[in-house]
């Protein structure tokens, strides 16, 4: 065990032991502590192998910004295992490893890494026969290269979603953010704080930069990502499995710093840290990190580094600074370590660093630190809309952020210094209370600027980015990318930071160029001789950390409607299929499907059968103008239309498409009953209310839809049996005539029947209060052999009466004229929607038409979209197709240009199985194309 | 997620909201086929302010936003006046 002392180990809980597997063997951590730390203090610094050549990793800034610490846990992969803490019994393994973690069979591949360039997945893969990328290699790569193992039978609890609104989210709790969120709930916002670790403080947490008391008067959110920053300040943080979608008034984004990398050869052997990490080892969890250490100081951070080894009584061989650090040469004085002015320019050691080399000198040591700067977290505030910029002269990275609502504070605005952060937070707090309406709270005027940051200058070191003739100092630790790769990428011709990205593959691996971006951006710069801020980085789109599919899944809800005879459906045996939202009864019974149709077709056509229509659109038009409402709706009259009667109504959009159909039953001369197509019931009500937002007409429309069922009661039994029950609405021929509606009470029951001939039977649709359906469902059954049928006897019925079906057998250009239904659309009102188009395209003549054709009996292989074929070419589809029970050979609507359209000619289509097949243009129907059988009854 | 405010239920999220194209003004009756062509089938796209049509789905309210397309900032929000 390589344990420190208290104080060192603030999150630690010594008196409980926690024991966790790793690669099959026991490990015994702390409860409050990572599985990284966990293994750090048991020497374990490697912890997983490289994504293409397979090279030992381990962690490097222990901050939840790297690939190089995913594990998998148990069934779920790609865990970090520096920000997840350890707990009884995990068993933990490393990924992308074939064999152990200490001898993986497939790091050799590291040795052939000049045969693996940069852009190899784009050129050598390609032979040697046009299936080997198939067949050979892709594979291969899969087996190599997976992050992770998936265990498809793997369940996770369901990820819970939350909604959060406050005045104030605050995303990050180091020293800026609780600046910005103190002031700012001192002066009366309701202030939300949200942080990635398990406490406030960030930075202040491992650096001997002063404590944070806990705050006050807010709400802290620990464990808590924002994951992403979207429109109008909305935001997502996840905690543990939950996902909050937080509504704030004001954004401050305190992110702070992610510590770079150093980039030499070998930079990536495990053992080597960032400054904070060896502070976070040491302050945080107590591990000592190694025995001997090394320290490169590019920036004043590395001292505090060497300051926390020497207080774990750590040696440290040496101090490299590769510049002067001025005003903390005091410091470097007390550090009593050897200070050598250079840098580090090889790493060497097997799976662990074990000596540095500065110029021609080797030290050895089992711990480097290294301490090249800070990126500002710009993935948050781009993803507001900031801009990232290069201060050439101070040799920073810099944001710029102009949203109004979203503020930056801290280290990510440029003020990384304690003092200056903590005053830069006050500045934004104060701007947020501003934006808020809020009085200012009770702090002088000074803190409307932050004061300079004495270590300012020192904030960034520009370390020299030339390729090592001998490689191996990566750029981009998650896709094993060199220096030379960066370099290569631009001399192979792209200039532009997005190519060099798709290329290189460069910022795609798992931290999303996080530790690379910066470093990529001035090799770029470098090779194409153009300012670093002209280059940039790749856009930041959200998540900005990884999120759990599982998390964004949350709960699966479909929307799903039953009509209020569903229970009625299932007793009979219906076989129920989703329509869109709603669930319809297909067929019912038993057995042989088709037969089980054609008894419903004969049952409509012989006797009488009932159809559950309780999904039609329902609309009820009100108000003195609600004729003329519809008269500018529809194609037809209906401001004409006199009370009791009911008219079919065909709509169009303003391109003279037809869009939907229906009837409407004139209840009063203020009042419309008016029914759509079961789909575009939601659009038609929308654009009704739109239409009349533009007309300003005296109407008002009430959507029924869901508070009215329908029963179509249809055949030539359908007058006996409705007379049958008991009711004040007279059925007789005379007194209910075709095309008429009446409202009344059948067997109890409040209706409104229509007699309309869907089915080319007699028919009458009763709608009904929802609730009293089943009640008027029940007495038509008990009236006597009535037949219950499903949608498929349905549209064999329209279909053998030629009825189309909007949507089925139209698409977004069909008119009325091709259609056939030139006689819905009126040619005296003035004005229809779509009646300019109708009237235009008329002119431009009639290219295609909708047909009903005939085949005959024994045709086989027709479906719908067989195709229409003119001279051999295609020339038209089928729309609907179904064997007429009725007639004994199949039927259909076929699209055909107009030369083909006269009934009569003889059409060619290609069936499903290729085979050409004939058949004959009929008249408008299949089916008594007198209209006779509407007055038929038994 | 996008706020969009409703005349008469204040900002709600933009899920709640249908968009329905852009305010054209009338075209005349007596506009020539081609006018009316260009006004059915090329929308302006104009980068600055335009008005739209929306609608908040669940209280069926149309109303008219003025939105800068470049900044998909909505400048305000107004029911319809009925020209009575």
């Amino acid at each position: 065990m390589m344990r420190l002392p208290a104080p060192f180990g603030t999150r630690i809980d010594r008196a409980r032991p926690v024991t966790f597997r790793f690669e099959g063997r026991a490990v015994q951590g702390f409860a409050g502590e990572t599985i990284a730390s966990a293994l750090a203090a048991q020497g374990q610094m490697m912890l997983s192998r490289s994504f293409k050549y397979h090279r030992p990793r381990g962690a490097f800034g222990l901050a939840g910004a790297e690939a190089n610490t995913l594990v998998q846990v148990g069934a779920e992969p790609n865990v970090q295992a520096d920000l997840r803490n350890v707990a009884e019994g995990l068993e933990v393994s490393a990924q992308n490893v074939a064999g152990s973690l200490a001898f993986d069979r497939t790091a050799a591949i590291g040795l052939f890494a000049r045969f693996l360039p940069v852009g190899f997945y784009y050129r050598t893969f390609m032979g040697p026969s046009r299936q080997a990328w198939l067949r050979f290699w892709e594979p291969r790569i899969r087996a190599l290269a997976g992050l992770g193992r998936v265990d498809p039978a793997a369940r996770f609890p369901e990820g819970e979603k939350g909604h959060l609104h406050c005045d104030l989210l605050v995303v990050g709790a180091g020293p800026a953010g609780l600046a910005a969120a103190e002031l700012a709930a001192r002066g009366g916002a309701d202030v939300v704080l949200c942080d990635v670790g398990p406490e406030p403080g960030g930075t202040m947490c491992h650096t001997p930069k002063g404590a944070a008391g806990p705050p006050e008067g807010l709400r802290v959110m620990t464990g808590a990502t924002c994951t992403g920053w979207f429109a109008d300040n909305w935001l997502s943080v996840v905690q543990g499995g939950m996902l909050w979608r937080v509504r704030a008034g004001q954004v401050i984004l305190a992110v702070g710093g992610i510590e770079q990398p150093a980039v030499f050869r070998n930079n990536d052997l495990p053992g080597i840290l960032s400054a904070g990490a060896v502070q976070r080892l040491i302050r945080l969890y107590g591990v000592m990190p190694g025995r001997r250490a090394v320290v490169l100081a590019g920036t004043p951070e590395g001292l505090d580094a060497a300051e926390a080894l020497t207080a774990a009584a750590i040696p440290v061989a040496a101090i490299v600074l590769p510049r002067p650090l001025p005003g903390h040469e005091a410091r470097i004085a007390a550090l009593s370590a050897e200070v050598i002015s250079g840098r580090i320019d090889e790493a060497d050691g097997r799976g662990r660093v074990a000596r540095v080399r500065v110029g021609n000198r080797w030290i050895s040591c089992d711990i480097l630190a290294v301490a090249v700067g800070q990126a500002p977290a710009w993935q948050l505030p781009c993803q507001a809309g900031a801009t990232l910029g290069h201060d050439t002269a101070a040799g920073r990275f810099t944001l710029r952020l102009d949203r109004p609502g979203v503020h930056l504070a801290g280290t990510v605005n440029g003020y990384a210094g304690h003092a200056a952060a903590i005053a830069d937070g006050r500045r934004a707090g104060q701007a947020a209370l501003r934006a808020l309406g809020l009085p200012a709270a009770d702090e002088p005027a000074a803190i409307e600027t932050a004061p300079k940051d004495p270590d300012a200058a020192l904030a960034f070191w520009h370390q020299p980015l030339a390729p090592d003739p001998r490689g191996k100092d990566f750029v981009d630790f998650d896709e094993d990318l060199q220096v030379a790769d960066l370099v290569n990428a631009v001399a192979e011709g792209y200039r532009e930071l997005e190519l060099v990205k798709r290329f290189s593959t460069v910022g795609m691996g798992p931290s999303q160029g996080r530790h690379s971006a910066l470093a990529t951006a001035r090799i770029v710069a470098e090779a194409t001789a153009r300012e670093v801020a002209e280059v940039g980085v790749a856009t930041a789109r959200p998540p900005a950390m990884p999120e759990a599919l599982g998390t964004l899944a949350g709960h699966g809800h479909t929307a799903e409607r039953r009509t209020a005879l569903h229970a009625r459906h299932l007793a009979l045996g219906a076989d129920m299929r989703p329509v869109g939202a709603w669930w319809r009864p297909y067929l019912y019974g038993a057995g042989d499907r088709a037969a089980r149709i054609a008894e419903e077709v004969a049952a409509v056509r012989g006797g009488v059968g009932l159809l559950d229509v309780s999904t039609l659109g329902k609309l009820e038009v009100r108000g003195p103008d609600a004729g003329e409402f519809l008269d500018r709706l529809y194609t037809m009259a209906h401001g004409t239309q006199p009370v009791g009667r009911v008219r079919y109504c065909l709509m169009l959009n303003e391109m003279g498409a037809v869009v939907d159909d229906g009837v409407a039953l004139r209840l009063a001369d203020d009042r419309f009953y008016v029914t759509s197509t079961t789909g575009a019931v939601a659009r038609v009500y929308a654009d009704m209310a739109l239409w009349n937002a533009q007309w300003g007409l005296r109407v008002d429309v009430a959507n029924l839809t869901g508070a009215f069922a329908g029963l179509n009661i249809t055949g030539p039994r359908a007058r006996a049996v409705l007379a049958a029950l008991p009711g004040d609405i007279d059925f007789s021929g005379d007194a209910f005539p075709y095309l008429s509606g009446r409202c009344g009470v059948v067997a109890g029951v409040p209706v409104r029947a229509m007699r309309i001939g869907f089915t080319g039977e007699l028919s009458y649709e009763l709608h009904c209060p929802a609730s009293l359906a089943p009640a008027l469902w029940d007495a038509v059954m008990a009236a006597g052999e009535v037949r219950p049928y499903g949608l498929e006897a349905s549209r064999i019925l329209r279909l053998e009466k030629g009825h189309i079906l909007i949507g089925q057998d139209t698409d977004a250009l069909s008119s009325p004229d091709e259609l056939g239904m030139a006689w819905a659309v009126s040619s005296k009102k003035p004005f229809f929607v779509g009646k300019r188009s109708v009237e235009m395209r008329r002119r431009l003549g009639v290219a295609r038409r909708l047909v009903p054709l005939a085949f005959p009996a024994g045709t086989r292989g027709l479906g719908e979209s067989c195709l229409v074929l003119a001279d051999g070419v295609p020339a038209g589809h089928l729309t609907s197709v179904a064997l007429s029970p009725t007639l004994g050979h199949p039927i259909a609507l076929a699209w055909v240009p107009a030369g083909l359209a006269m009934p009569g000619t003889r059409v060619t289509v290609r069936a499903r199985d290729g085979a050409v097949v004939t058949g004959d243009v009929a008249g408008h129907a299949f089916y008594d194309a007198g209209n006779t059988r509407q007055e038929v009854q038994k | 997620m996008k706020l969009l405010t409703c005349p008469l239920n204040g900002p709600r999220n933009i899920d709640e909201f249908q968009y329905l194209g852009p305010l054209r003004p009338e075209l005349s009756k007596d506009a020539p086929d081609a006018a009316w062509a260009v006004h059915l089938f090329r929308a302006e796209n104009r980068p600055g302010p335009m008005v739209e049509w929306w609608r908040h789905t669940p209280s069926n309210t149309v109303f008219l936003a003025e939105r800068h397309t470049v900044t998909d900032t909505v400048l305000r929000t107004w029911l319809p006046e009925p020209d009575a």
